[in-house]
């Protein structure tokens, strides 16, 4: 598997990607953890006449606290995220959700941004960072702007990223002490999303209080399941009160159809991933 | 003297020893020769073009633009090279009669599957090869395809027009005709009035043999012999073919295949590929590598299984199966490969199984469509046997309303029975099925685990236990060669073994066989660790080059061990009986009164004795040899088995 003939930088700053980015144009790819960019090369079904590699952009890396939220680099590698003590206890949906992608090489070499400015909607972390209210932060030679996870995901492999500009940062509200979980539906562990449900929950005494429902491939971009989220507050985080809530989990969705199962096979298993997602976020 | 009575019993075994194996340190950490890694002075790279049509017509080739792209050295298409590239031949046509695509490495008018390769280019590095082959333009008139096995056997659509039929050949095994055992039609007709038929169609899907290491080729043409590198499992065979189809002299070939990242028998064929690497190494007399990307091999590495069973299966009303019909479509894809028509085919003996059936009749119609080609996969076409009969007995059970293992058991041959002659007419010499059910049984809980499936059942649980059982056996270790004759297959199924004793007490095993990853440089020291009193570490295992290793037949079919392995026991033996005369010469004594063990002669009664690598040193001297005797204990054997 030969990729096309390539130009190749590997910048050391965001400014020396920005200026790479503005003079090769539309004709060039940035290249994170090279986990889909990659096999895309290597099938030349793109050939991309500049390749600008961020790895050695070491302020793109690592997560930082600030207060209110964490900043998690664009360049930080699942692996990373999973090993970070403060990821886990203010965004254990974050966590959760990395947890189940693919497999450890490659938990090892992706990255959150790279994920992220992919847009794959059978990706897994697009619905995290919906549920949890992420914002990104995206870098033009004029500077920075932050777009909310609600107008990020434009469409099937597209971002409110523009052509000059980089992900740089994803930034979460804490959310210490709610319960999460990530519930995906695949028939081998490390195969993408067939449909997958993140629910991060606050309940008290055996009651929700709120809800946060984000749904993985069911529609061209990661998705909320704002009625579901509303139908569950104030309800017992018990089995028939969840299920009935989690009824409308399909509603505004406009699943795939694919090898893996119809849009109405994904609508039909949707309710029941999410009572399953909920339920076990409530600690229920 | 027969060699049983000398075998050395030494203290602890080597055969049974948990030993870290011998090749695990170069395998697992990749520092070896993998055929990919082989680099030479002045070597170039081949690119393949595929067709993207399953049936197409070749209309026009345009190379102009790849032979002017940057470092490339040639481009050829298959007209250009009709007259010298050779054809690709099947080892197993199932019939005389038998229908056969003429299979070209290089398709010279028409592809008859999607990956089949129009255009070669040659170039200075990889990249450059594969650059240069999107240049190439190809034209093609699309054909109708066929891509269904039922579609095919109507032949509407032809795979191949010239052929004038999809059919490759119809090969039947009748019990009433052979004469070991009854008319399945009669047991079937008794059974529609008086008993219990069980129709069933169940299918193989197809799939794909993937070793980790993709096929890779190297030929080197300079010097006084062509060199071909390949990841194979059959060196000997492509050396073969290469000879038989391209008019060089079989002496002027070397075929290695050095380390091999597993193949599953999907490595066994003789492929395109190999033809021509050849063929550019020969017409540039310049060293040429050729390794494919996993989405070639995916495309054009053969394939396996893809059948339609339809069985008709008669029993008695208390479930004893009297008779069992077996008819399959089975899909060649587009060409005959090495074994490929032969596969179905092996399914014959193995669809009664363990049983006992009062008749039997087996029948496959091979047929060609526009697929890639299908040849041996694991076990090939004996599991898919195994699949079907054990489904059947699950179905006769389930209408009989009795445990599935009773049904088995009501039909399977007894212990006191054996050696037994099958309806389909092979003899197994031994068995005892009751004791290992038994064993199994109690191993895995069965009688629990079917109360507990019970007991869920009736509570209407939610969760519901299913319980799977199967039996099997399969005839392996291809093959007794009068066997391969009656099948019409072209080769023989012996396998060939050399040791040689070294001065310094160390030996090397030649083996004909030609490991993929199974371990076999380990069994093979163990073997003659054991057999020759040598220690495991003093012993080396050599394979899969032709100038090395000269007469072998290469593995697959779970023959490496069982006739392989045989045949080092039986060159070990021989160096015994060679090391005895020169033993009893040095001891001054008779041969009978030595015995040999824990790798040493001792005169019997007596403290006196020399081990075999002193024997081993005074032949490679010579200077004191018995009368007769030649310088050398070193020993060749080849075995031929008697039954698989």
């Amino acid at each position: 598997m030969i990729p096309a003939q390539f130009d190749y930088v590997a910048p050391a700053t965001v400014e020396e990607a920005l200026s790479a980015l503005a003079e090769a144009g539309d004709e060039a790819k940035v290249l994170a953890g090279g986990q889909s960019l990659l096999p895309v090369l290597r099938m030349r079904l793109n050939a991309p006449s500049m390749v600008i590699d961020l790895s050695k952009i070491e302020s793109l890396r690592g997560v930082r606290d600030e207060g209110d939220e964490l900043a998690i680099g664009a360049m930080t590698t699942y692996q990373t995220l999973l090993d970070d003590a403060s990821v886990r206890e203010h965004l254990l949906l974050l966590t959760k959700a990395t947890e189940t992608i693919a497999d450890p090489q490659i938990r090892h070499r992706g990255t959150v941004g790279g994920a992220l400015a992919h847009a794959d909607p059978a990706g897994d972390l697009g619905a995290a960072a919906l549920a949890l209210d992420a914002s990104f932060v995206v870098t033009g030679s004029s500077g920075s702007r932050t777009v909310p996870a609600s107008e990020f995901f434009s469409g099937l492999f597209e971002t409110a990223i523009g052509e000059d500009e980089l992900l740089t940062e994803i930034r979460f509200p804490k959310h210490t002490g709610w319960g999460a979980h990530y519930e995906k539906f695949v028939r081998v562990s490390h195969q993408w999303s067939i449909v997958a449900v993140a629910a991060t929950v606050k309940a008290d005494g055996g009651t929700i209080q709120e809800a946060r429902i984000g749904l993985t491939n069911m529609g061209d971009r990661p998705l909320r399941a704002t009625g579901v989220e509303q139908a569950l507050v104030g309800q017992p985080a018990t089995e028939d009160a969840v299920r009935a809530a989690a009824e409308t989990a399909a509603e505004g969705t406009n699943p795939p159809s694919d090898l893996n199962g119809d849009a109405d096979y994904r609508r039909s298993i949707v309710p029941v991933l999410t009572r399953r997602a909920v339920l076990a976020a409530a600690g229920a | 003297m027969t060699a049983t009575a000398d075998a050395p019993a030494t203290a602890r075994p080597e055969i049974g020893a948990s030993r870290r194996r011998k090749e695990d340190q170069r395998l697992l950490t990749g520092r070896t020769r993998w055929t990919d890694n082989i680099q030479l002075p002045g070597m170039l790279h081949v690119a393949m073009v595929r067709s993207p049509f399953a049936h197409a017509r070749i209309t026009n080739i345009d190379t102009s633009a790849a032979k002017s792209a940057p470092n490339v050295v040639s481009v050829f298409t298959g007209a250009e090279v009709a007259e010298e590239q050779g054809t690709l031949i099947t080892a197993w046509p199932v019939t005389p009669e038998q229908n056969t695509p003429n299979h070209p490495p290089i398709a010279v008018d028409r592809v008859a599957f999607a990956g089949e390769v129009v255009a070669v280019v040659v170039a200075r590095s990889a990249a450059e090869a594969r650059d240069a082959a999107e240049l190439v333009e190809v034209d093609y008139d699309e054909l109708p395809a066929v891509l269904d096995l039922k579609e095919a056997a109507k032949d509407e659509v032809l795979a191949h027009p010239d052929l004038g039929t999809n059919k490759s050949a119809f090969w039947q095994l009748d019990s009433a005709g052979q004469g070991s055992g009854g008319a399945v039609d009669e047991a079937i007709a008794e059974a529609r009035s008086n008993g219990i038929v069980i129709e069933r169609e169940y299918r193989q899907q197809r799939l794909v043999p993937a070793f980790m290491e993709p096929r890779s080729v190297v030929c080197d043409p300079t010097g006084e012999q062509i060199t071909l590198w390949t990841s194979s499992q059959v060196p000997h065979i492509v050396r073969f073919a290469l000879a038989a189809t391209t008019g060089v002299p079989e002496s002027k070939i070397r075929v290695i295949a050095p380390d091999v990242g597993g193949g599953f028998g999907g490595k066994l064929q003789t492929t395109p590929e190999e033809w021509i690497t050849f063929l550019a190494g020969r017409r540039l007399g310049r060293p040429v590598k050729y390794t494919e990307t996993r989405s070639e091999s995916l495309m054009a590495g053969h394939h396996g299984r893809d059948q339609w069973q339809k069985l008709t299966l008669a029993a008695t009303k208390e479930g004893r199966v009297t008779g069992l019909k077996v008819d399959l479509l089975a899909d060649l894809g587009s060409y005959a490969a090495i074994v490929g028509g032969g596969v179905p085919v092996l399914g014959a003996w193995m669809f009664n199984a363990i049983y006992k059936f009062d008749s039997y009749q087996f029948n496959v119609t091979n047929l060609y469509t526009n697929k890639t080609w299908v040849d041996a996969y694991r076990g090939a076409g004996r599991p898919e046997a195994t699949y079907a009969i054990e489904r059947l007995m699950d179905e006769l059970a389930a209408e009989l309303g009795k445990d599935p293992l009773e049904v088995r058991e009501m039909n399977w041959i007894k212990h006191e029975e054996f050696p037994f002659t099958t309806v389909a007419g092979m003899t197994y010499d031994s068995g005892n099925y009751e004791a290992a059910t038994a064993r199994a049984k109690e191993m895995f809980g069965y009688d629990e685990l079917k109360a507990e499936q019970q007991r869920r059942r009736e509570s209407n649980d939610g969760i519901q236990l299913g319980i799977g059982v199967s039996t099997f056996t399969e005839m392996c270790g291809l093959a007794p060669s009068r066997i391969l004759g009656q099948l019409n297959y072209a080769a023989g199924g012996w396998e060939h073994a050399d040791i040689r004793m070294l001065a310094t007490g160390k030996v090397e095993v030649i083996t004909g066989v030609s490991p993929h990853g199974q371990g076999h440089e380990t069994a093979w020291s163990q073997i003659v660790a054991d057999r020759l009193g040598v220690p495991f570490e003093d012993v080396e295992v050599l394979h899969g080059d032709t100038q090395i290793s000269h007469r072998g037949l290469d593995t697959y079919g779970s023959r490496s061990l069982v006739v392989g392995g045989e045949a080092v026991v039986r060159a070990a033996d021989k160096v015994i009986e060679k090391a005895r005369t020169v033993a009893a010469h040095m001891l001054e004594s008779s041969e009978d009164d030595l015995e040999f063990a824990n790798g040493r002669f001792g005169v019997r009664g007596t403290e006196q004795g020399v081990t075999i690598q002193e024997v081993a040193m005074a032949s490679f001297h010579a200077h004191d040899l018995p009368e007769g005797a030649e310088p050398s204990i070193d020993a060749s054997a080849t075995f031929d088995p008697d039954n698989f």
